[in-house]
């Protein structure tokens, strides 16, 4: 897996920048392989329409064998960013950081300062769930009709990213038919998170963002 | 707003005293109580639309800053560079199949968001909604690939409007996590 890794890497390294990888997968240097790399974001209306489900992947390209032994990192808040005002500018945040066996939530609440920098608003906790295990039934939990979930999943993306390099590197002209799903067989570490809509605010419409947020 | 607010953290901590969650037990419950939550914590990585960052910006420094930047600052900043990298990748961009030109398309994405409407179908695209959300089943990279080398009608370049690639290689649940069990 490392190797693959690095070769995948070096490779990348070598067509340039203009590669496309996966959708937010082996980001960029400094989150690259780390647990505050996130891969990709999901926001999408739940079962119960009255509900919003927020995903957040991390950790990309993991293969089955590498999987039981990814981790969330206890210094790494996986923080969802909501703006209901339409200025792009977070006003209400969920956050979800690993203490021992378990994922804890906070929020949606208004964050003490947007931008950048935060703090976990501890006054808001709206939840827990263990983090399920590699191998074994998923957990979930549920409290004020909010929804939790932490653990490893199938990766949910899916991209001919061998063509798309390819196609960029100039061996090839266009994409293949059928295409090579490069993220098949692999895996991610989600965080889901279901919300009741009414928890958001009265807007119709949100702008939606992910950030990981490393304790300083 | 604010006592909403406020009566809505009193019921969440008289519930998380009075409730056991189904995976814990009161002992787990108690030490939540003791966990350290403390400290300041700076943003390393920024995500919304797919593969925005790895299309539009150039590897190494560049990634990690964008990274590190937040969207209200993010279109000010990174218009002009995405739409010079729009131009490299399709030199002969006019407009797409939404009617955008370069500048305008680069704008909206330059500013790393996930349009989500709260009152309706939530997807990246379906043929009639547009940039409502993103659903787990979206083919994302084939509405970029479309709207980057389609042209305005959608039909230019067609060797590189689809990967071929229509969905995950595993069915995704109907309730939550909604996500498929890992590999």
């Amino acid at each position: 897996m490392k190797k693959t890794k690095m070769i995948l890497g070096l490779s990348l390294v070598a067509v340039s920048g203009l590669i496309l990888v996966a959708a937010d997968h082996i980001d960029a240097p400094a989150v690259t392989g780390n647990a505050a790399d996130i891969t990709d974001v999901y926001t999408f209306q739940g079962q119960d329409t009255n509900n919003l489900v927020f995903a957040v992947n991390t950790q990309g390209l993991l293969s089955p064998n590498a999987t039981a032994a990814a981790v969330f990192n206890e210094n790494v808040m996986i923080e969802i960013n909501i703006d209901n005002t339409g200025d792009n500018v977070e006003d209400l945040v969920i956050q979800a950081v690993k203490r021992d066996d378990k994922m804890y939530f906070f929020g949606p609440v208004a964050p003490g300062t947007t931008g950048i920098s935060s703090t976990i608003k501890t006054a808001a906790a709206s939840g827990s769930v263990t983090i399920s295990s590699y191998g074994a039934s998923g957990l979930t939990a549920e409290k004020n009709g909010m929804k939790f979930f932490a653990g490893p999943r199938d990766d949910p993306f899916f991209f001919d990213l061998g063509q798309f390099k390819a196609i960029l590197g100039g061996t090839a002209s266009g994409f293949n038919n059928p295409g090579v799903d490069t993220f098949a067989g692999t895996n991610v570490l989600s965080v889901v998170v279901e919300v009741p809509k009414a928890m958001l605010g009265n807007s119709s419409t949100l702008n939606v963002w992910a950030e990981t947020k490393k304790k300083q | 707003m604010k006592s909403n607010t406020f009566k809505m953290m009193t019921i969440a901590l008289l519930v998380a005293v009075v409730s056991v969650n189904c995976d814990n037990n009161d002992d787990t419950n108690n030490n939540q109580v003791a966990l350290d939550f403390s400290g300041t914590f700076v943003q390393q990585d920024q995500m919304a639309r797919p593969a925005i960052n790895t299309v539009f910006i150039a590897s190494g420094q560049p990634k990690d800053d964008f990274n590190a930047a937040i969207p209200s600052a993010m279109g000010a900043k990174y218009q002009s560079v995405f739409q010079s990298r729009l131009m490299a990748l399709n030199p002969n961009f006019t407009t797409n199949a939404l009617g955008q030109t370069a500048a305008q398309f680069t704008g909206l994405l330059a500013t790393d968001v996930i349009n989500v409407s709260k009152t309706g179908t939530t997807t990246f695209f379906d043929g009639t909604n547009v940039l409502t959300g993103r659903a787990l089943a979206d083919d994302v990279i084939d509405v970029e690939l479309l709207l980057i080398f389609g042209g305005s009608t959608g039909a230019s370049n067609p060797g590189l409007t689809s990967d071929n690639v229509n969905a995950n290689d595993k069915a995704f649940g109907n309730s939550f996590p909604y996500l498929a069990t890992a590999w």
